[in-house]
């Protein structure tokens, strides 16, 4: 069964291929069975061989499966290789299944909408396909494949209404600020080529653990480039700008890249290299500080934005910020955990939204939404299970269980720390305040837009399972207080190392959880007050909640700082001023010639006059010397 | 004796297309079709027979060798030579000259003969130039191929190209009259110390020179090479020249014509110049890395289409001018790769450029715009290469890239970091042009047709190319790793005299770890 | 023709020379600027006979004889080409000839 492991990936690939080369021969029904049908396959698949590698985990950890040599140059070989652990296991799961979902949604989302039906599913399917090889390499030049592969993708997709210069802006912006990300990454490839004239990560994370010692230059270095690539990908500081304008794209796309898959890659790039981090202990801090920085960057002007999809983003980095908070203190499993759940919560969060949006007519704006409730009311429901997901709420949601393990291990942790404890409870405060100010904008008060069309059973049916996901996910694995349930952590351990805790005792976690519970509801609570009792007509306009609204001004320091001067040095030197000094030596040969010409008067006794003085010098010359 | 055929299909082929162009057009369009693909079969054979011989390593073996003699007094002979190197830049010779004459089949309408001579005897020269084993004939073949593409774009090239025509020849002219200085004096050397008066390439190797003589004559060889290449600073006739060329002058002109360079760098400056060229390297290393941001920057300024795509050559051979100076077979063999890839990918590059060209007149980017909607196969064509030549994985060039990098890196981390800054440059680039010519507003309402027939099928098998070389370059890597691996050799064997550590160039900033090259070994 | 001094004969082929000279550059009429010419050729040709009386040597006279061959030659063609510029022209003048200069 382990065998088929590339038909996984060979699958969307294939979609994407059909659909890219005869898409427009084909019908929209047929293009939809393609591009949903590959997805569906491959997350079928993804459960057969789940279960086969999960029976066969008492003698297989590991499945190596080689395609072929990709090429050899003096001992350097990497290969077309898939690499299945408990890790990409997790990944791959989350990839096809959530993908799977927003596929078929977007089957039904994408049908009226302009622009060609074919092509969304071919860069679609291209997206699973990357996305797939990203988490299934076996060596990091592979990786940067995928990775590469998905930045294409979300490019494509940021930019598929492509009329609107607008979008092809937010497209570029994405793409461009993403890969400086990448090039650190790939600068970061070079070094491990350099030092083991291999890629492979096994080999790699093993010969590093033999050779360099911990808190080396060499780790440092090494470990240090990789998290630049995922600084861009995962959108944290300083490279996370990228990420709202990709709202610009249709919402299924927000969903799956922007949300559930590609923008964690980074946490998946460090899980999957944790033994470089783990020997550079200042990496790791760097980690979980940005982790720790970003989560309360974007959770703070989550709260003044009023584009509904803008407000997922901004709470997307901020998420993220969490997963690196977690990586950072050394609680693996807990970041991949939260990733899990955060795909579920988060791709129905932006289904549920997109689903709103596109029934008023591509209204993003909340404070022109309300009511909601009444007029989609299995939208409601789901949006709010998610949200509640997403906020926290203790006990019964999934959300609730993975935040919560991540708070508890940045200051249980043996390289935690109780500031940033105090960052991230702060965070998941203003998470269950801007969580539920747009709950409360868009779905409760008057009715002020009409919904023109209701979804229909493509829509609903992913919402409803992503709901029930956001809802039990959680429940394979909680905190030893509440039945202490360590089914994810301790399928992951076998490829992750566990976290190192120092000792508390169990009435310090208690009453560590117990903060935390208050301050979500106190976070929502006060959302109900803001924004539910009150009702403002619209948005804060004050100078402080525009700073938030605009990303706390990143985008205006880049601007000046790296977009102007190179669009200015590009305007003043479009000639290429080297081209000059070429000018210059045809004008001075065209000078001399001009010169020269004065003495061609075509006069005879004018040339014999210069005879004449030649012979005078020459001799004069010969005869004084 | 397979090479002799191939250079003489071409010349006769030529010969043939000019002399029947007075029955018809058409046949002297089939004539040159027909013998290229006959070159091309015979190439192929070539490859395919060869891959039994790869082991070499050190000695002196080509896969084939022919040798007649020429002018035995000054030690002249027709001396020609592939080796998998040498094989891999005659397939691709062959491959693109098959396309530029699909790509110029209805475009051409003037003098149809007299360009179909002019182009085959343009690839004769180029296969020539990567064939011959004695200088004297490199040399002459590195003039044939410069006189009819001095032609080519002097006739049937747009606006300006007179302008364009002269100051590619003189250029070229004057750097390739330097490189002749350097092969007599080559000559006269070597004859002076072994009494042995003469041009062939496998003699003259490991001639002893002095420090100052070699580096004099090394310089004279090299400068020819990197006009033709081309580095900054002397690449102000390749944005002229590509941009008024005609379609199928461009894609020869980027495709193989600055290969000659490149290839002459791999093939004369580094086995025949062991210490001055590594006395040289970070100078050429700097001027490398100069060529992929300053082109890169350039590529980003223009507003002409087709001189955007033809900055992004400079870019491209800064990686080419990187690698060859690092002296490791990464590098190297990086270096292989980008000239294929490069070729393919900024030729095809070149054919949208023209086709978008004859369709609607105009090359102004700002006149241009949402084009996807009436010609997507275009646009996604477009994508796939503007995706290649951004160096996205899956596709040739990044494999070629990532060696270059990874293999300068372990000579100099300073300059392969700036270097990479050129990732991102090549991303500003290559989005503006599918965003400027494919996406966003129409700013005019264009009429223009989407590819069809013939032009599918060349860009099908451009694209099949350049996957091929990104997910298998196995296939091409293995054919040059011998002859990659000998070049090597030879540069180090015969490097009597240790690298002077205390050469000026060693005291450029970012080359300290010098020694840990030689340490690697 | 031994008691002329050398020198004596020196200088008169000087003199003659310079006054050619002086001629070609001064004159404008072609038909002088010839006549100048034949004056240094002959001055020339005087100096070789000079030295060629000093040493006793035949060598001088024998490029005399050149030199008057040459001067023959010289003055047919330089004749023909004037006869044709004037028909050409109609003027002899040598400043007003300057259709060279493009």
């Amino acid at each position: 069964m382990l065998s088929l492991l590339w038909l996984i990936v060979a699958l969307p690939l294939c979609g994407f291929l059909l659909l890219a080369i005869f898409g427009r021969k084909f019908t929209k029904t047929v293009a939809g069975i393609i591009g949903v049908g590959t997805v569906g396959l491959s997350a079928l698949l993804t459960i057969l061989i789940g279960i086969s590698f999960i029976a066969g985990l008492s003698h297989t950890k590991i499945y190596v499966q080689t395609l072929w040599q990709w090429f050899y140059v003096n001992g350097f070989n990497p290969s077309i290789a898939f690499h299945l652990d408990s890790l990409s296991m997790v990944f791959i799961f989350v990839i096809t299944f959530v993908g799977f979902f927003i596929h078929l949604y977007s089957a039904e989302f994408m049908y009226d909408e302009e622009g060609e039906y074919s092509q969304f599913f071919a860069y679609m399917n291209l997206f699973v396909g990357s996305m797939l090889i990203l988490v299934l390499a076996d060596n990091l030049l592979l990786l940067y494949l995928g990775w590469e592969g998905v930045g294409l993708c979300s490019y494509l997709l940021i930019g598929f209404w492509y009329k609107d210069p607008a979008n092809g802006t937010a497209a570029r912006k994405a793409f461009i600020v993403t890969r400086v990300g990448d090039t650190a990454m790939a600068v970061g490839l070079f070094y491990l080529v350099m030092n083991f004239n291999t890629l492979n990560l096994s080999s790699i994370l093993s010969s590093a653990q033999q050779q360099w010692p911990s808190g080396s230059v060499m780790a440092f270095t090494a470990s240090i480039l990789l998290l630049g690539g995922a600084l861009g990908k995962s959108a944290q500081l300083p490279l996370q700008t990228w990420l709202p304008d990709a709202m610009a794209g249709p919402s299924p796309v927000s969903a799956l890249i922007h949300a559930a898959t590609m923008v964690t890659a980074g946490v998946y790039l460090i899980a999957r290299t944790n033994i470089l981090f783990i020997l550079s202990p200042p990496v790791q801090t760097i980690v979980a500080i940005i982790g720790t920085l970003t989560l309360l960057l974007a959770g703070f002007s989550a709260l003044t934005q009023y584009d509904i999809k803008r407000v997922l983003a901004y709470s997307t980095i901020s998420q993220i910020g969490y997963m690196f908070l977690a990586l950072g203190v050394g609680a693996w499993s807990a970041a991949i955990f939260h990733f899990m759940i955060h795909a579920f919560f988060k791709a129905l969060l932006f289904l549920g939204a997109g689903a709103v949006i596109i029934s008023l007519h591509h209204e993003h704006n909340m404070f022109k939404m309300g009511g909601l409730r009444k007029e989609m009311p299995v939208i409601f429901y789901t949006f709010l299970i998610g949200s509640a997901s997403l906020a926290a709420l203790p006990l019964i949601t999934a959300g609730f269980y993975s935040k919560d393990e991540i708070i508890w291990f940045s200051w249980s942790s043996s390289i935690g720390n109780p500031w940033l404890w105090i960052g991230a409870i702060i965070g998941a405060f203003t998470t269950a305040i801007y969580t539920f100010r747009m709950v409360f904008i868009t779905f409760f008060g008057d009715t002020k837009m009409k919904p023109h069309k209701k979804p229909g059973n493509l829509i609903l049916i992913p919402l409803v399972v992503l709901a029930v996901l956001s809802v039990i996910g959680g429940f394979i694995q909680t905190p030893s207080s509440l039945g202490g349930v360590s089914i994810f952590s301790s399928f992951l351990n076998l490829t992750l190392p566990a976290v190192i805790t120092n000792h508390f005792s169990e009435g310090f976690e208690i009453f560590f959880q117990v903060i935390t519970v208050v301050l979500a509801l106190l976070g929502i609570y006060i959302a109900y007050i803001l924004y539910a009792r009150r009702r403002p007509a619209e948005r804060n306009k004050s100078a402080a909640a525009n700073f938030l609204l605009y990303g706390w001004g990143f985008d205006w320091i880049y601007d000046r700082l790296f977009v102007r001067p190179i669009v200015w040095l590009a305007e003043i030197d479009r000639h290429d001023f080297i081209d000059y000094f070429y000018i210059l030596i045809a004008w001075i040969t065209g000078l001399g010639n001009t010169i020269l010409k004065q003495t061609q008067t075509g006069k005879l006794r004018w040339y014999a006059m210069g005879l004449v003085i030649g012979a005078i010098l020459t001799i004069s010359i010969v005869l004084l010397s | 004796m397979i090479l002799v055929y191939i250079i003489l299909i071409l010349f006769i082929g030529g010969l043939l297309a000019w002399l029947f162009s007075r029955i018809s057009d058409a046949l002297s369009r089939w004539i040159s079709l027909i013998f290229l693909i006959a070159g091309f079969v015979f190439a192929i054979i070539l490859w395919l027979n060869s891959s039994a011989s790869f082991e070499i390593t050190n000695s002196q073996n080509w896969i084939t060798e022919i040798r007649f003699s020429w002018i035995p007094q000054f030690g002249i002979s027709l001396h020609f030579a592939a080796d998998g190197l040498s094989i891999l830049l005659i397939l691709l010779t062959l491959f693109l000259g098959i396309l530029s004459v699909l790509t110029s089949w209805k475009g051409i309408t003037k003098n149809v003969g007299f360009y179909h001579f002019n182009l085959l005897w343009i690839l004769a020269g180029i296969i020539g130039v990567f064939t011959s084993l004695d200088l004297f004939l490199f040399y002459s073949f590195w003039e044939v191929m410069l006189i009819p593409m001095y032609f080519l774009i002097g006739i049937w090239g747009h606006e300006n190209r007179v302008y364009a025509s002269f100051k590619f020849f003189i250029f070229t002219q004057a750097s390739g009259l330097l490189m002749f200085v350097a092969i007599l004096a080559l000559y006269f050397i070597h004859g002076h110390n072994t009494d042995n008066y003469t041009f062939d390439y496998t003699e003259l190797l490991g001639t002893n020179l002095s420090p100052a003589a070699g580096m004099w004559i090394m310089l004279g060889f090299l400068i020819a090479f990197i006009v033709k290449l081309p580095a900054v600073p002397f690449h102000n006739w390749l944005p002229d020249a590509h941009t008024e060329a005609p379609t199928a002058g461009s894609v020869i002109l980027a495709g193989l014509l600055l290969k000659t360079g490149a290839y002459g760098i791999l093939r004369f400056i580094i086995p025949l110049f062991p210490e001055a060229s590594r006395n040289f390297a970070p100078i050429a290393i700097i001027m490398g890395v100069a060529g992929i941001l300053y082109g890169a920057k350039l590529a980003f300024a223009q507003n002409d289409f087709k001189r955007l795509v033809a900055y992004t050559s400079v870019s491209h051979m800064g990686f080419v001018l990187l690698g060859a100076f690092s002296f490791n077979q990464l590098a190297l063999q990086g270096v292989v790769m980008q000239i294929l890839t490069h070729g393919i990918s900024t030729g095809a590059l070149f054919i949208i450029v023209g086709s978008v060209q004859d369709r609607i007149h105009t090359r102004d980017l700002n006149r241009l715009g949402g084009l996807w909607e009436q010609v997507p196969n275009m646009g996604g064509i477009t994508m796939v290469f503007a995706m290649a030549s951004l160096g996205l994985p899956a596709l040739g060039n990044f494999i070629a890239e990532f060696l270059i990098l990874a293999g300068s890196f372990q000579s100099t981390v300073f300059w392969t970091i700036i270097a990479s800054l050129g990732l991102v440059a090549s991303a500003l680039y290559s989005l503006r042009i599918l965003q400027k010519v494919f996406f966003g507003e129409k700013k005019e309402e264009w009429k223009i047709s989407d590819f069809e027939g013939r032009e599918l099928l060349v860009m099908a098998s451009l694209i099949i190319a350049i996957v091929w070389i990104g997910i298998y370059p196995q296939s091409f890597l293995g054919t040059s790793q011998a002859s990659i691996q000998r070049i090597l050799y030879i540069n180090e064997s015969t490097k009597t005299l240790q690298v002077k550590s205390n050469s000026i160039f060693r005291k450029v900033p970012g080359f300290g770890e010098v020694k840990k090259d030689a340490e690697l070994k | 023709m031994n008691n002329v001094p050398v020198m004596a004969g020196l200088i008169l082929t000087g003199i003659l020379f310079i006054i050619g000279v002086m001629g070609v550059l001064i004159r404008r009429n072609l038909i002088f600027i010839l006549m100048s010419i034949e004056i240094m050729l002959n001055a020339a040709g005087m100096a070789f006979i000079v030295g060629a009386s000093k040493w006793t040597q035949p060598d001088g006279q024998v490029m005399f004889i050149f030199i008057l061959a040459m001067a023959a030659a010289e003055v047919a063609v330089g004749l023909a080409l004037i006869l044709q510029v004037y028909n050409k022209f109609k003027t002899l003048d040598a400043d007003s000839l300057d259709k060279m200069k493009d």
